[in-house]
């Protein structure tokens, strides 16, 4: 009965903007999972702390800039700049140190093994940046706000739209356009058969798993000015980027794309209307998807194998 | 060779020194007190930290006898303390096992932030029969649903929070018709809001209550439901969050106008100011779960713990801090009033008897074992305002209110007696 008092154009218009924002959001972190997933047949739980390191590492680097009086806008920069170092330094290390002994085994066997990496990550993170939360605020606050049907808007959320999309675009515009992304594809499709071609399969998986650490890194990166940075960021995001990636189907990018975007726009506009179900939500769309599409929205079809 | 027969000699007259001391350390034996505090996870940095540090301080101070009156006496009654600390995370179900695992290494357990862990603890420690002194966490249902012997609680409940804020602002606005609520969806969240929304209805019939957001605890970012309450028309907020999840609320919020809008109330916003300092924005109502940090009377023990908490660790104590070094004292005053004149150390029996509805004097002020058959605490509340100056966070308009203004009469519960009218 109140609900519908709020129910209007004025009110569609931020419901949307919230959800698309959210949606962004989770699609930076969903892609690079399910990228690894779609190539390497990994559910890697430690994703989410690589979301997590990235955050802390764009927190020490991003203020350690500002501290040291240099031009704000350049913690731009330094967000990407933690991104990347996460991503190129951590996502390597993971991937030749540990998996590569790892591939062929069972996925839930893979499953455990990402699990026990998060769990030594997590102490890791609470070894070198302790237990208080970190405060980014600057990049946050920096763009100043925009006005979207009467209420304030930071401009940081268009930021982070934009960010988005361009990820999803250059992500597909390699996987399709490109040489090397049609090798990832023919490694996708069938192993042993790309192997027998001569495409070299572990230098595929340890690129793509870099693109996916970094992915996984930038999210936290320019997350980290919205929130504070607290030990267990991690958990919440990789719990979420699973619904996103099953929503979509295990491996497709355009269902995480898609499948971020109906989480965002369900979760902004119970918020909104029905803020009790907030945390029900998000499995309803799951729970509702799945029952029509066991295997996600855009699963790729499995060769059968004799 | 050499180096192998001197390690022998070594370690013989080592074990001799041993012997020979034996019987002069087991007079000193201490009492070993068990201290269950959260040291890993969101509430480690903004509450388990903090009371960690005010134990190991506390008891530090203790046994060396330079607290101030009345606590001079050294440890507990003239005998050391030793604290085991253990790791509060995990959850009630790892919690129970980890308390049943702590209880026969210890005498005494202080412990406990999350709620959910008080009430999966208080019946294992009435079956293991071990004191256990719950510090800080807030529902008052462990002593109103049930009664213990071995379990008390020596910091008030979160009712008490509520209701004071909710009297605070109604003083401020008189006129005040509508308000709004965001709260984390979980046990303590959902307290809390209950009863602020109950007190707000009881103070002013006729209110409207906007929209109740409940985000999923540690969600930490809340874009959609500061739209929601920007676009509710609400004229007040109210919010008991805590640790990462208070903190993104106020950095999200305070840029889009959250806190110009609206009045709003930070129930539990005490142990951000360390952290957030001048970027809580002027003019919100904060409580500190009692008159704890800088809402302490000016007291010689509060004194003592500010200057040698800042000293040591370089940060103000906050309330976790306050409620920890309360909960020791208040063990620390029930053993020596056990104990007496006498020479011998008082049994667990004694010390309970002496426990409860004792009256004791803690860093945050009077203390009153008053509720729960004399096992749960009253403490007058205080509430204020933020003040930002210099670039400085201050807090301005401080009120305190008398502890049986905001808590209900022994026997009658929380909610019944919020809802029927706060009477004393």
């Amino acid at each position: 009965m109140g609900c519908r008092r709020f129910i209007s154009m004025t009110s569609i218009l931020p419901v949307a903007f919230d959800g698309i924002a959210y949606a962004s959001w989770l699609f930076l972190i969903s892609a690079g999972l399910t990228l690894i997933y779609g190539v390497m047949r990994i559910l890697n739980v430690a994703h989410g702390s690589l979301y997590a390191l990235g955050a802390y590492a764009a927190c020490s680097l991003a203020g350690a800039w500002l501290t040291a009086g240099l031009p704000a806008a350049g913690s731009f920069a330094m967000l990407l700049l933690a991104a990347i170092l996460v991503g190129c330094v951590v996502g390597p290390l993971l991937e030749r140190g540990l998996l590569q002994w790892m591939y062929g085994k069972d996925e839930v066997v893979l499953v455990l093994i990402t699990y026990a990496v998060f769990l030594i990550m997590e102490d890791v993170i609470k070894l070198v940046w302790g237990v208080d939360s970190l405060l980014l605020p600057e990049p946050y606050a920096l763009p100043g706000n925009f006005s979207l049907g009467g209420l304030a808007y930071p401009v940081y959320n268009l930021l982070l739209i934009a960010m988005a999309l361009v990820t999803g675009l250059a992500l597909a515009w390699v996987l399709y356009r490109t040489r090397q992304g049609k090798l990832l594809l023919a490694v996708i499709h069938d192993r042993e058969m790309s192997m027998a071609m001569g495409i070299n399969v572990s230098r595929v998986y340890l690129a793509t798993f870099a693109v996916g650490a970094t992915l996984a890194a930038l999210g936290g990166a320019f997350t980290a000015p919205t929130l504070a940075v607290t030990p267990g960021i991690g958990v919440e995001v990789i719990v979420l980027a699973f619904a996103v990636v099953v929503i979509g189907g295990l491996g497709s990018l355009g269902g995480a794309a898609l499948g971020a975007l109906m989480v965002g726009l369900v979760r902004s506009a119970t918020v909104r209307y029905w803020p009790e179900a907030e945390l029900f939500s998000i499995y309803a769309v799951m729970a509702i998807v799945l029952i029509v599409r066991p295997k996600g929205l855009f699963a790729a079809q499995e060769a059968r194998k004799i | 060779m050499r180096l192998s027969s001197s390690f022998g000699l070594r370690a013989a007259l080592a074990a001799a020194a041993m012997l020979l001391a034996m019987p002069a350390s087991l007079a000193q034996q201490p009492i070993k007190v068990g201290i269950v505090t959260l040291l890993s996870g969101p509430a480690a940095g903004p509450f388990g930290v903090p009371a960690r540090n005010a134990a190991e301080l506390t008891a530090e101070m203790l046994n060396a006898g330079t607290v101030p009156a009345p606590y001079t006496q050294k440890g507990f009654g003239g005998t050391p303390i030793e604290l085991v600390i253990i790791d509060e995370a995990g959850g009630p179900q790892k919690q129970v096992a980890e308390y049943r695992n702590l209880v026969p290494r210890v005498d005494i357990v202080i412990g406990y932030i999350s709620s959910g862990d008080c009430l999966a603890i208080a019946p294992v420690a009435e079956e293991l029969r071990k004191l256990t002194i719950l510090f800080d966490c807030g529902t008052p249902r462990i002593f109103e649903d049930a009664s213990y012997k071995y379990v008390f609680r020596t910091g008030p409940t979160g009712t008490m929070d509520n209701v004071s804020v909710a009297l605070y602002l109604v003083d401020r606005l008189p006129n005040v018709k509508s308000f709004a609520g965001i709260n984390q969806n979980y046990a303590w969240g959902q307290d809390s809001w209950g009863d602020f929304e109950n007190a707000m209805k009881t103070l002013k019939p006729g209110i409207e209550m906007k929209t109740s957001q409940m985000p999923k605890l540690f969600a930490g970012q809340f874009g959609a439901e500061i739209t929601t309450l920007l676009g509710s028309g609400a004229e007040v907020i109210h919010s008991s969050m805590w640790g990462g999840d208070l903190e993104g609320l106020v950095l999200q919020g305070a840029p889009r106008g959250l806190f110009e809008k609206h009045k709003v109330i930070l129930s539990a916003g005490e142990p951000a100011i360390n952290r957030l300092g001048a970027r809580i924005p002027d003019g919100t109502i904060l409580g500190a779960r009692g008159p704890f940090g800088p809402f302490a009377p000016d007291t010689e023990l509060a004194r003592w713990l500010k200057t040698s908490y800042q000293d040591r660790y370089q940060v103000p104590p906050n309330y976790a801090s306050f409620k920890m070094a309360q909960a020791i004292l208040g063990v620390k005053a029930a053993y020596e009033k056990a104990k007496g004149s006498g020479n011998d150390a008082p049994d667990q029996d004694k010390i309970i008897a002496a426990l409860e509805n004792l009256t004791f004097e803690g860093p945050g002020g009077t203390v009153k074992m008053a509720l729960g058959k004399g096992h749960q605490a009253i403490m007058d509340a205080a509430v204020g305002t933020t003040k930002v100056e210099g670039g400085q966070l201050k807090i301005v308009d401080v009120v305190r209110y008398p502890a049986d203004k905001v808590n209900p009469p022994d026997g009658i519960k929380s909610e019944a007696w919020i809802k029927s009218g706060l009477k004393k």
